[in-house]
């Protein structure tokens, strides 16, 4: 009796073990199963490709190269202030600051991770918005350079902790060898632990991208939301994500436009997928 | 030498400063949210519903309503995570089907969450036939913190050194018995702490929520699982972006509610984490 019930949990036990992959399977699937309906009548090129996004027209266009370079513009420029100020703050966690400080500013840190993005969103909205439409005297502050600055802070606490996770797993013989031949304190974080650590730095900036890619809220409330396509870093953009957000409510479903947002589904997956096996990839050949 | 000093000063500088701008935006948002959030904080906000096109009122139905979505993540995804976990820490051996859970794990937390939205809505809403209710939200949401509660427990049962399951395994106990009476009692602060680090995730996102089961208004508190729900973050959304003329104070007030939330369980995850480490008898 108690064989057959311990042969049932440990079944069971397996069962779970494997409800990663099926969700990570059946997430694909469902949208496959919505999005690739689009393809019956709308040529995949043309999605990609197309120029001009206006769903609701008679015909539809569904075009999402404006949502592409949307979100590229917006992830650009938050990888750009992101990228330099986390990893130097991670530097400064892991190698200068004293430990009390230490624990202080991770803290801090996982706090920054902890706010939700609609919060952060929120508060974009009525200091950061306001404020890059005076510096820069524009019509209205909702652009992709909001966009970005706020994203870069979403960004910044995965890198800050990957990248400082990085750094920690570096051999402490590495850094005495680097000591003992002279080398200055700065000459050895830069010299001997940035290189070492280089790989997981890769993965901490990579993971960092993918939550700015994959963000919703906060983008969808600071950026204006104008599906054009962008010539400037001071003009609103419209995000891949913040188009299915804005949209899926007023879609019908099993319209052309319903299918067409689950198509963008699809890419963002996709996209998502490509980051994440290539940050793990990173992750693991440093161990 | 006097170079090298220096140039050890200025980078040293920059990086203090780099941290600083990351640190101290973090605390002047929780400090404006808090200042101006206060004033709308009372007991009428906290417990009335929201009137006049949600310009004045209080917040009770999304605060009811995200007290539910949560709990509902949490009955559906704890059993299948700790399960999960206790199959990767004890069972699962080094080899391929393990490589590909692990990746399965990573890219489940990579997953946009407005695509978990997506998900939640093709699968539970159209296809199980749900509808937008709180059970999709709830199903939604526990899929998409299903892999803070694996990676968490995992490490967390990992931790309890091998000694004590060999210590029982030679005194006659089975695997089953020395995971039950060994192995998760001893690992049970960092369940803990994995499952509050969910529970904050589930109760902050709005992406996942808004075609599941978010609930532009509702004057009413939902009965059952079937019916729909308003959440916090959602009204958070609305009130700052699909409604004119909120005042400030409202929209500060329930910034600060959800904040408060979500931050007060990171907080007893981080202490439960804390108090575990100092006890900690290995």
């Amino acid at each position: 009796m108690r064989k057959l019930k311990e042969f049932i949990i440990e079944k069971l036990i397996l069962v779970c073990g494997l409800a990663a992959i099926f969700f990570v399977v059946l997430i694909f699937l469902f949208l496959l199963k919505e999005g690739l309906a689009l393809f019956k009548s709308v040529n995949p090129f043309a999605f990609i490709f197309g120029k001009s996004w206006y769903p609701i027209s008679e015909p539809a266009q569904l075009g999402i190269m404006p949502l592409i370079l949307g979100s590229l513009l917006v992830t650009l420029g938050a990888a750009i202030i992101s990228i330099p100020i986390g990893v130097a703050c991670a530097v400064y966690i892991s190698e200068v600051a004293p430990s009390k400080t230490k624990e202080i500013l991770k803290s801090g840190i996982e706090l920054l991770a902890a706010i939700p993005s609609v919060v952060l969103g929120f508060i974009g909205m009525v200091t950061l918005v306001p404020w890059v439409k005076s510096v820069f005297h524009l019509p209205t502050g909702l652009t992709a350079l909001s966009g970005s600055i706020m994203l870069a802070f979403m960004a910044m606490p995965t890198i800050v902790s990957v990248a400082e996770d990085a750094l920690y797993s570096v051999p402490k013989n590495y850094k005495e060898g680097a000591f003992a031949l002279g080398a200055t304190h700065w000459q050895t974080i830069y010299r001997v632990m940035l290189p070492a650590a280089s790989s997981g730095i890769v993965a901490a900036v990579m993971l960092g991208i993918g939550r700015v890619i994959g963000e919703t809220m906060a983008v969808m409330m600071i950026t204006g939301n104008s599906a054009i396509i962008p010539h400037s870093i001071l003009q609103p953009v419209r995000t891949l994500t913040a188009t299915i957000a804005a949209e899926m409510g007023e879609a019908v479903v099993g319209s052309e436009h319903y299918f067409a947002l689950f198509a963008i589904g699809i890419v963002l997956f996709v996209i998502s997928f490509i980051i994440n096996v290539t940050a793990d990839l990173f992750l693991h050949k440093r161990q | 030498m006097r170079n090298t000093k220096r140039t050890q000063k200025i980078a040293f500088f920059l990086m203090l400063l780099a941290t600083l701008l990351i640190v101290v935006p973090v605390g002047m948002i929780v400090i404006i949210i808090v200042q101006k959030g206060l004033p709308a904080i009372n007991w009428q906000f906290l417990s009335d519903i929201p009137r006049q096109g949600m310009r004045t009122g209080g917040i009770f139905p999304a605060i009811i309503g995200t007290v539910y979505l949560v709990l509902g993540a949490i009955v559906f995804a704890l059993p299948i995570g700790l399960l999960a976990a206790i199959y990767l820490s004890e069972y699962s051996r080094d080899n391929f089907l393990t490589r590909i859970i692990r990746l399965a794990i990573v890219n489940l937390s990579g997953v946009p969450s407005v695509v978990y939205g997506l998900f939640g809505l093709a699968l539970f809403v159209v296809f199980f036939k749900f509808g937008a209710s709180i059970l999709s939200g709830s199903l939604t949401l526990g899929i998409m913190i299903l892999p803070i509660i694996i990676t968490t427990s995992r490490e967390a049962l990992e931790s309890v050194p091998q000694s004590f399951r060999e210590v029982s395994l030679s005194l006659g106990a089975s695997k089953w018995q020395t995971i039950r009476h060994i192995v998760l009692p001893n690992a049970i602060p960092g369940i803990l702490t994995g499952t509050i680090l969910g529970l904050g995730r589930a109760a902050g996102e709005t992406a996942p929520i808004l075609f599941t089961v978010a609930a532009f208004y509702l004057p009413q508190l939902p009965k059952s699982i079937f019916d729909q729900a308003m959440a916090l973050p959602y009204h958070l959304y609305v009130i700052s972006t699909q409604v004119p003329n909120v005042d400030e104070k409202v929209r500060y007030g329930t910034a600060l509610v959800l904040l408060v939330l979500v931050l007060f369980m990171n907080l007893v995850a981080i202490i439960i984490r804390y108090r575990f480490r100092k006890k900690k008898k290995w």
